[in-house]
């Protein structure tokens, strides 16, 4: 980014008038921005204009402007950079929403450019008019209506300022038509103001002791983590690893943690939470002392509120002030920087581990009782040699991808669980998956994204039948623009997810949750001017994976897998972690009547 | 987010297990903001999405220079919901300073009220004398009605109207809470 930076400084000085649409591209430039994910229409014109005339910014045409947004998000997630997407007024601006909403809920740093009826017009109901500040003020970091080109490129500045700092989040700029074209100024982003919605508090060493004095006295710790340590960068991660490592305590991490901490690493739990592994809520649920770091007491990691781990102390290391008390009230919390707040644990620890060794034997215990746990194999299932198991496809993906520069991303549903489950990940910012909002058809142009950032990589889809469908015209844009992207469709011809709860909670009715009349996903793919492979049985999978990894082009894999898998373990909704089901037939009375009102 | 039926495991942790245990009671905000469009849609927005509710709301620009308002907001809440509020105000970009009026000691509150009464003989000269103590003024007066302005704080205003009901209050308009600083120190 600072190479790129440099490479383009902006080539208009203050004083000089350029039109509104060029002093964007300015601030883009001087922000680094690399790439735009985006879709054209009226009210962003002025704007593909001026694009057309420069070649600093690649541009993506995208063919659904949800499409462009998660684009934007794999491309952020994979790089620790801010995604950038253009869109028009009006259907471009709703169709963002969703990409928006899925950016604020993950915590994704996106600067979303949306055009808006020219200033005079604003209120009239114009053509491709609509509210866009006021719809999407509820699912962005922050927004702006641009009043004149002359505030324009300040604007964008503190845009990138406020998406990256703090939490990260998506900002939004509307620009109407006629301030693209009006001539002003440029705002350097040394000018720009730059204010802070979340001020970033330093280390207070008070705290840090306080932590150690837990920490070194605990009997039964975990480490809870989140996609909070993969934001803070590749410094949290590494300081993340080496408080692990001189502690020995075990960590477990939410799903959208998975990379921050090795999978290969013998400290590893799992993931926690509904579909996490029966060592990992375990541990949660009897632990003494809970250091979590960069997440969020999410419900689908708490289960029941009241029940939630019952016996321990909680270190709640956050960025975000609002995250901590939130739903769980924590006994130390520690607001500020992942990366900041674990080093100087770090330091502490072997401060003090220089005066008096911290006594191993403490946690003995815990750790073989952990180790009891871990024994129950819970992600373990009964494979079928004529037919392919769902989990079993993502274990031989995983075992031929190893080795290789693999990215993942995924849909929504049991195939994303799945992927959680049996896909393993040693660094950050290679698992990119809808985890707040659960968005369908995420995984599709986030892998496009992704793909972008890194032309050379290996970049998997792990779908799903039905979510693939939500945004599969994206494969057009991989294939115009050469991203060898590989859709791996776990196809069971159901809506799984709604499928498993459907069996769960209504009695096995599974009303619309039947995938009818899917399409032929190879002749899909052919039509698309992709590669369409299949695979049907145990014996054949390897080779076509195989075939699939070799072939540099975009690929729809289909996977046709056993239809009515489900996923285990499973924390029924409304129960705690210490009432896993682990699998086997269930009957349909494990959820009680409080849980089956929770999503 | 269910709170459950069963029996819950005792807790080791200092903390009540559920945030919004404790005894819920009324809360003086106040939210020093940007002056800039759409930023009191923000603030309102955001009581609304996450269920808080709003029972008086003040602003107005309050440092023309600086661009500065005062939002003014009395919501309701557990001390948790009200912690909660806070850091979610704090958020918001536009947002200077958040300032738990009710938690300081040092803080003044004021509202101004408009109460219209209809009466005749006795109430009439009742209601002149229920004013007086109040230090009310008149500000419109007829044959069969007046207006009084009152200031102070909400409870005072409160029992104004109490007071007034029963001597022929009719309508009754209120500006919501204002609050400042005791002392030479500002905000
Ligand atoms: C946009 C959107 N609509 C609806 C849902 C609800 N939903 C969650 S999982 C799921 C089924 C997904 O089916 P598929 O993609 O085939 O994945 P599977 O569960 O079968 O692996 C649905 C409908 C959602 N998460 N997102
Ligand atoms: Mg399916």
């Amino acid at each position: 980014m600072a190479d790129a930076a440099q490479k383009t400084k902006p080539k208009s000085s203050t004083g000089v008038s350029k039109s509104g649409a060029e002093l964007l591209l300015d601030a883009f430039e001087e922000q680094g921005v690399e790439v735009i994910f985006g879709y054209p229409g009226g009210a962003v014109l002025p704007i593909y204009d001026a694009l057309h005339q420069r070649d600093t910014i690649r541009h993506i045409l995208m063919r659904h402007e949800q499409g462009a947004l998660h684009a934007a998000e794999g491309y952020a997630r994979s790089t620790g950079k801010v995604g950038v997407a253009l869109v028009t007024s009006g259907p471009g601006a709703t169709n963002a929403v969703t990409g928006l909403a899925d950016a604020l809920l993950d915590s994704i740093p996106i600067v979303c450019i949306t055009g808006q009826v020219a200033r005079a017009f604003i209120g009239t109901d114009a053509f491709q008019e609509c509210d866009t500040t006021g719809i999407t003020r509820s699912c962005t970091k922050h927004n702006y209506l641009v009043q004149s080109a002359a505030e324009l490129s300040g604007v964008v500045h503190e845009a990138f300022h406020i998406a990256r700092r703090g939490r990260p989040g998506p900002v939004l700029i509307d620009i109407p038509k006629d301030a693209q074209f009006e001539e002003a100024a440029y705002t350097s982003r040394e000018n720009a103001k730059n204010r802070n919605c979340i001020v970033v508090p330093d280390v207070r060493s008070g705290d840090i002791d306080q932590a150690i004095d837990l920490m070194r006295y605990a009997r039964r710790p975990v480490f809870y983590t989140g996609g909070g340590v993969i934001n803070a960068g590749p410094d949290a991660c590494a300081a993340l690893r080496a408080l692990a490592r001189a502690t020995g305590f075990p960590l477990t991490s939410t799903l959208m943690g998975l990379g921050a901490f090795p999978a290969s690493d013998p400290q590893w739990l799992g993931m926690l939470g509904m579909h996490g592994s029966f060592e990992a809520n375990n541990a949660m649920h009897d632990c003494d002392l809970m250091i979590c770091v960069g997440a969020r007491f999410d419900d689908r990691v708490t289960g029941r509120l009241d029940a939630f781990s019952p016996g321990s102390r909680k270190i709640h290391i956050d960025i975000d002030p609002s995250s901590v008390n939130k739903n769980v009230p924590v006994d130390l919390p520690i607001i500020g920087d992942a990366g900041a707040i674990l080093s100087a644990l770090n330091a502490e620890w072997s401060e003090r581990e220089k005066k008096e060794k911290h006594d191993k034997s403490r946690i003995a215990d815990w750790l073989s009782q952990v180790d009891g746990w871990r024994a129950r194999a819970s992600y373990s299932f009964e494979n079928c040699d004529k037919r392919i198991k769902p989990q079993h496809a993502v274990q031989r993906l995983y075992e031929l991808t190893r080795g290789k520069d693999v990215y993942v991303t995924t849909e929504v549903g049991q195939h994303q669980m799945w992927a959680a489950q049996h896909f393993h990940f040693d660094e950050p910012n290679r698992w990119m998956t809808s985890g707040g909002l659960g968005t369908m058809g995420y995984g599709l142009p986030a892998a496009l994204g992704v793909q972008v950032a890194h032309p050379d990589a290996l970049v998997i889809d792990i779908a799903g039948d039905a979510s693939v469908q939500m945004t599969m015209q994206e494969m057009s844009a991989a294939v115009q623009h050469d991203l060898p992207i590989k859709i791996f469709i776990l196809n069971n011809a159901y809506l799984g997810m709604v499928r498993q709860w459907q069996e769960l909670l209504h009695g096995g009715r599974y009303s619309h949750s039947y995938s009818e009349s899917l399409p032929d996903f190879v002749k899909l793919a052919e039509a698309y001017g992709g590669v369409g492979l299949r695979a049907e049985t145990p014996a054949e999978l390897d080779a076509k994976i195989e075939e699939m990894i070799a072939v540099k082009k975009p690929v729809l894999f289909d996977c046709v897998v056993t239809n009515e898998e489900n996923v285990f373990p499973m924390i029924p909704s409304g129960a705690a972690h210490n009432e896993m089901l682990l699998g086997g037939k269930v009957t349909g009375d494990e959820i009680s009547d409080e849980g089956r009102v929770l999503v | 987010m269910s709170t459950g039926q069963r029996q819950a495991a005792p807790s080791q942790s200092v903390y009540p297990v559920s945030p919004d245990q404790g005894a819920a009671a009324e809360s003086i905000i106040a939210i020093l903001v940007d002056n800039e469009p759409a930023v009191l849609s923000r603030v309102v927005g955001l009581f609304s999405a996450r269920g808080y509710n709003i029972e008086s709301l003040t602003v107005a620009e309050t440092d023309v220079e600086k661009h500065t308002s005062r939002i003014t907001v009395v919501t309701h809440g557990t001390t948790a919901k009200i912690d909660q509020i806070k850091a979610q105000l704090g958020r918001l970009v536009p947002v200077r300073r958040v300032i738990d009026v009710t938690a300081e000691s040092d803080a003044l509150e004021r509202e101004l009220a408009l109460v219209k009464v209809s009466n005749e003989g006795d109430q009439r000269v009742e209601s002149l004398r229920v004013a007086d103590i109040f230090r009310a003024r008149v500000i419109d007066t007829t044959g069969s009605s007046f207006v009084f302005e009152v200031t102070g704080a909400r409870e005072k205003i409160s029992a104004f109207i109490d007071l007034m009901k029963p001597l022929g209050l009719t309508e009754i308009s209120r500006t919501g809470v204002l609050s400042i600083r005791r002392g030479a120190e500002n905000d």
